[in-house]
């Protein structure tokens, strides 16, 4: 790694998401539930170049390590994150992240008419149909839903 | 064994279940003619229909009644505890606690699988918004199949409106399941769609063309849909597009012998009347197997078959 790369300060403990497609940053929080009253650091870094393929956003959160369920949930909307464990200030784990097979209460259906968007006591619930690309499909109103779709719906 | 299943959309339903159901469904015809029994006496089946629908409805209470059982119901949804505001949820939780089975039409999509997860006993879609209508699937099928004797393989065109019918959708689904060769035949704009033909690619090739009379000589089965006016911006068009896929005795002269029609109805002027007099006209019976099919699908989530 090239020190002169990391805009932000090293953390000692924690996790790294990476290669989050530019402008993503954001929606990747909202899906991990960090909001207001989080408890511990986290630093944003949202259109930085990449050395790979043009810009990305980052996202580094101090003392929090990620369950499988939250990695995966990632994958809905930043298919080619990179999680990576951090354990005083080295990269121990490296994850690709792998969609779920199903999703419940994280993307809202597009579909208005569906009755999950009723005032109904149920969270709308999806089964992934398709990886690449992405492509859920509503266990109520069998509406489909693409990347950009799932996107504009998360919860 | 059907015992205890809901049947939300077709897919809920094997292949296999629903050869089943086909075969109930024949022994059910003589009953459904009159030779009510008592099957199902001391059931009690709840339909509950938020929107308007008499075949559907109709057929459901009179497959009940003919059964032996008995059927609750609400005149009007705009008089039930719905209107006050009360969730769906919690409307299916009471009712579901009075009967025994529960048939719902609702405009929300995905309400009767929402219904299915609050009830305990068996919950059947009479229609979801644009949504799934299995039971109408089923009763197409069994009369292709009743008629015919089998779905495999056979050339089965649809005709119309192939976009905006959802039912036409999942009855083209099912036909790609059973084999059967299908020609889409609709005018330019009201193709089925690509979502839809996409799946379909994956089991069976399909025929499409815009001009009935190329193909009509090939069919086993012609299912005609409406299509509705508003869907034209020009009334001109409409016209010239709905006189060229009226089915009349002229167009019948290319048709093979045993060619059979269908039609969900109610027809407007897609089939003109003079049809219903030659032996190809299988649209009043297809709506008459509503009551034998339905019967067949009550007694069998009962149980009792
Ligand atoms: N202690 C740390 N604190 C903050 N960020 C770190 C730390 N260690 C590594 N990173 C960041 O985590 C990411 C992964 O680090 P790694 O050393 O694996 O880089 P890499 O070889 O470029 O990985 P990749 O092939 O996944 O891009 C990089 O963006 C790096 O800047
Ligand atoms: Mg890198
Ligand atoms: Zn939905």
């Amino acid at each position: 790694m090239q020190e002169k790369e990391l805009k932000i300060e090293k953390i000692r403990n924690g996790t790294v998401i990476d290669h989050i497609p530019s402008g993503m940053a954001l929606k990747v929080l909202k899906i991990l539930n960090i909001d207001e009253n989080i408890k511990t650091t986290v630093s944003i870094g949202i259109h930085v170049m990449s050395k790979k393929s043009g810009f990305k956003d980052i996202v580094k959160i101090e003392d929090r390590y990620l369950a499988s369920k939250e990695i995966a949930k990632i994958a809905l909307i930043a298919p080619n994150a990179t999680v990576n464990k951090i354990k005083d200030y080295e990269v121990v784990e490296k994850y690709n992240v792998v969609p779920p097979s199903e999703i419940a209460g994280i993307v809202k259906c597009s579909n208005p008419a569906c009755v999950t968007n009723a005032n109904e006591p149920v969270v709308p619930e999806f089964y992934v149909i398709s990886t690449d690309p992405i492509r859920i499909k509503c266990k109520y109103c069998e509406r489909e839903m693409e990347r950009e779709d799932i996107i504009q719906h998360i919860i | 064994m059907l015992k205890g299943k809901d049947i939300t959309t077709i897919r809920d339903l094997s292949k296999k279940e629903i050869f089943e159901i086909f075969e109930v469904a024949k022994e059910m015809v003589p009953i459904a003619k009159g030779k009510s029994i008592d099957l199902l006496r001391g059931k009690i089946l709840a339909t509950l229909f938020f929107e308007p629908s008499t075949r559907t409805r109709f057929s459901f209470e009179t497959a009940m009644h003919r059964l032996g059982g008995d059927v609750i119901s609400f005149a009007d949804p705009k008089t039930t505890s719905i209107s006050k505001g009360e969730t769906l949820a919690d409307t299916i939780r009471i009712v579901d606690s009075y009967s025994d089975v529960i048939v719902i039409r609702h405009s929300y999509e995905g309400a009767a699988k929402l219904a299915s997860k609050f009830a305990d006993h068996p919950v059947i879609n009479a229609g979801d918004g644009a949504g799934q209508h299995p039971t109408q699937t089923l009763l197409d099928l069994f009369t292709i199949w009743s008629n015919l004797g089998k779905i495999e393989n056979l050339n089965i065109g649809l005709l119309g409106d192939l976009k905006y019918g959802r039912t036409v959708h999942s009855l083209a689904l099912a036909l790609a399941d059973f084999g059967a060769n299908l020609y889409m035949i609709s005018p330019k704009g009201l193709e089925m769609p690509e979502h839809i033909t996409r799946e379909i690619n994956e089991k069976i090739k399909i025929k499409k063309s815009e001009n009935l009379l190329s193909v009509i000589g090939d069919l086993d089965v012609l299912y005609v849909t409406r299509i509705q006016k508003e869907r034209f911006p020009d009334i001109n068009e409409y016209l010239k597009i709905a006189g060229s896929y009226r089915i009349d005795l002229s167009i019948l002269e290319k048709a093979k012998k045993d060619l059979i029609i269908l039609h969900p109805l109610p027809r407007i002027d897609e089939i003109s009347p003079e049809v219903d007099y030659t032996p190809h006209a299988k649209y009043f019976e297809q709506a008459f197997n509503g009551v034998p099919v339905r019967m067949a699908i009550l007694s069998m989530v009962m149980g009792v078959r």
